[in-house]
C-alpha cells in the first residue's frame, strides 16, 4: 500500500501501471481536481492544509476498513497540499482487484470516508480573497450511506 | 497549577483565530477530557474564546485520533482543534 501527501502532481498513468500485476483484473482510479466555478464566483486557486501525521494515519486507516471489506491487491492514495490552481489534480485514490466491482466500489468507500475524516482544509482563493472551504453535508451523507447497509 | 502538560494545537480558521499552530499548556487541576479544557483554553485570548465558543461547528482529536469533548485527556497528549475537513 501507499498513502502520500504531497506537494508536488502525480502521474496517474505512472500510478495505474503500479498497481498492474498478475491477478490484477480490475485497476479504479479516482481524480479530485481544482473546480473553478464554485457558487457563482470564479475560484482561481485553493491552498490545501492538512496535520500531519493524522492525515496518513487516517487515510491507513480507512484503507484497512476497505481491505476487510472487500479482496484488494493494490491501493494507491496521494493527496496534495499546499497552493493549487484551478484545473489541477488534487487528489489520487487507485484500487486495484481481480474484478471490477471491488474496485470500484472500494474507491468510492475510500474517497467517501477520506471526504470526511482525512484531516484537509481547503481555502478559496477569488481574486486576492482567500476564503475557508466549508464542510458538505452531502458528504457527511455519504459517508452514512457506507454505515447504513 | 499542575506541572503536567498538554500540546494543543489549532488548524484552519481556527488557527488564525487564535494566532497559534500549537501552544503547551499546563494541564488544568483536575481535568479529565477535553471538555474539562475549555474554560483554560478559551481563557488564553479573545481569539481562542471567539474560535472555540461554539463546539458544535469544532472536531477534535486526542493523539491523532478522532474524539470528542467526553474523550479522556492526560498529560503529554496532543489535542487538536479543528473545522470540519474539506479535503479531496
Amino acid at each position: 500500500m501507499a498513502v502520500r501527501v504531497q506537494h508536488d502532481d502525480f502521474d496517474v498513468g505512472a500510478e495505474s501501471r503500479a498497481l498492474q500485476g498478475p491477478a490484477v483484473g480490475a485497476i479504479a482510479l479516482f481524480v479530485g481536481t481544482v473546480r473553478s466555478l464554485s457558487e457563482d464566483d470564479s475560484v482561481t486557486a485553493m491552498t490545501l492544509e492538512h496535520y500531519p501525521g493524522m492525515t496518513e494515519a487516517e487515510i491507513s486507516r480507512i484503507e484497512d476498513e476497505a481491505r476487510a471489506r472487500w479482496p484488494l491487491l493494490g491501493v494507491t492514495v496521494v493527496h496534495r497540499v499546499g497552493r493549487l490552481l484551478a484545473g489541477e489534480q488534487i487528489v489520487l485514490v487507485a484500487v486495484s482487484s481481480a474484478h471490477r466491482r471491488a474496485a470500484f466500489d472500494a474507491a468510492q468507500y475510500m474517497m467517501d470516508f477520506l471526504k470526511t475524516d482525512a484531516p484537509f482544509w481547503k481555502a478559496e482563493e477569488r481574486g486576492d480573497q482567500l476564503s475557508w472551504v466549508e464542510a458538505r453535508q452531502s458528504d457527511n451523507d455519504a459517508h452514512a450511506k457506507w454505515t447504513q447497509e | 497549577m499542575s506541572d503536567e502538560m498538554i500540546n494543543v494545537l489549532y488548524f484552519a480558521w481556527m488557527r488564525e483565530h487564535t494566532g497559534t499552530a500549537s501552544e503547551q499548556i499546563a494541564l488544568p487541576d483536575g481535568a479529565q477530557t477535553v471538555g474539562d479544557l475549555m474554560p483554560t483554553l478559551m481563557a488564553r485570548s479573545a481569539g481562542h474564546a471567539l474560535a472555540l465558543k461554539n463546539m458544535a461547528a469544532v472536531r477534535v482529536a486526542i493523539n491523532r485520533s478522532h474524539g470528542g469533548l467526553k474523550t479522556p485527556v492526560a498529560a503529554g497528549d496532543e489535542i487538536a482543534f479543528f473545522p470540519p475537513v474539506t479535503g479531496g
